[in-house]
């Protein structure tokens, strides 16, 4: 077992187990907690991956910006004692259904992932990527790089109109 | 063993099937949407595995930041509608949320 192995396995059982709390846990605060510490685990993996641009950005804004509003969205809408949130009026017949549905889609995945062959480049000295993420974002991708602009634009405008308390 | 692309896919295979399953059953809107995240980063993951194991290609992680972008976008929407949703009704299951307007 070297280094990179054991900070594999490491991170993977971190993200794991904490996205089964967020899934699992009855109390949606610790659910939010919890996506915390599956987002640093992702972000772990990120850098493994040698994408050290992208492990920033997921600190930034998923920690920073996405879960920030998760957890003000969660203190806003709920009494935080004794709320309920697992399925809805359905009950048994619904959960069952999602048990079923999401360890047949997990199988098949994973027995997807497994049998196929992939393709396989030789591995490359990798240096920091953010040259040429910025290289690449600013030619081949440049109308997206625009049309995303605007979308946060967009949507910044809409949600301060959608949430504005109406008279 | 030594650490391939195939178990970064199953990372992410687990995640995804972790965040479908907050989607298809749980109640409380910000649940859901939290399940949403999951299964975006699933997705992240499975983007930058590739992006190294073949050859360090940079549009993997172009596409990953892209996936990001519009994961704040929609957390920032949704998250609106939901406290819209819930000056309303007074709660945010999504199973009772089922009229347009009064």
């Amino acid at each position: 077992m070297d280094l990179i192995t054991i900070t594999f396995y490491f991170l993977a059982t971190l993200t794991i187990v904490f996205s089964g709390i967020v899934v699992f846990s009855k109390n949606i605060m610790h659910s939010a907690f919890a996506l915390l510490f599956t987002l640093f685990g992702v972000a772990g993996l990120y850098v493994l991956l040698s994408a050290d641009f992208l492990a920033i950005t997921q600190l930034m804004l998923y920690i920073g910006g996405i879960l920030v509003l998760i957890i003000f969205g969660v203190v806003l809408t709920s009494r935080i004692t004794g709320i309920d949130v697992r399925a809805g009026s359905l009950g048994k017949i619904q959960l069952f259904a999602a048990v079923i549905i999401t360890v047949v889609i997990a199988a098949s995945l994973i027995w997807m992932f497994k049998s196929t062959k992939w393709y396989m480049a030789e591995m490359k000295e990798v240096n920091s990527t953010v040259r040429q993420i910025g290289n690449e974002l600013l030619t081949n991708y440049l109308l997206a790089f625009e049309a995303a602009s605007m979308l946060l634009l967009l949507a910044i405008v809409g949600a301060a109109l959608i949430a504005r308390k109406k008279h | 063993m030594h650490i391939g692309l195939v178990h970064y896919l199953v990372v992410s295979a687990l995640l995804f099937s972790m965040g479908l399953f907050a989607i298809i059953s749980r109640k409380h809107a910000i649940l859901v949407l939290m399940g949403i995240e999951l299964v975006l980063n699933a997705a992240n993951i499975n983007f930058i595995a590739f992006a190294k194991y073949g050859g360090m290609n940079i549009e993997g992680h172009v596409a990953a930041i892209f996936v990001i972008i519009l994961a704040a976008t929609e957390a920032a929407i949704a998250l609106a509608i939901i406290l819209n949703i819930y000056q309303h009704f007074r709660h945010v299951n999504v199973d009772e949320v089922d009229d347009l307007k009064e």
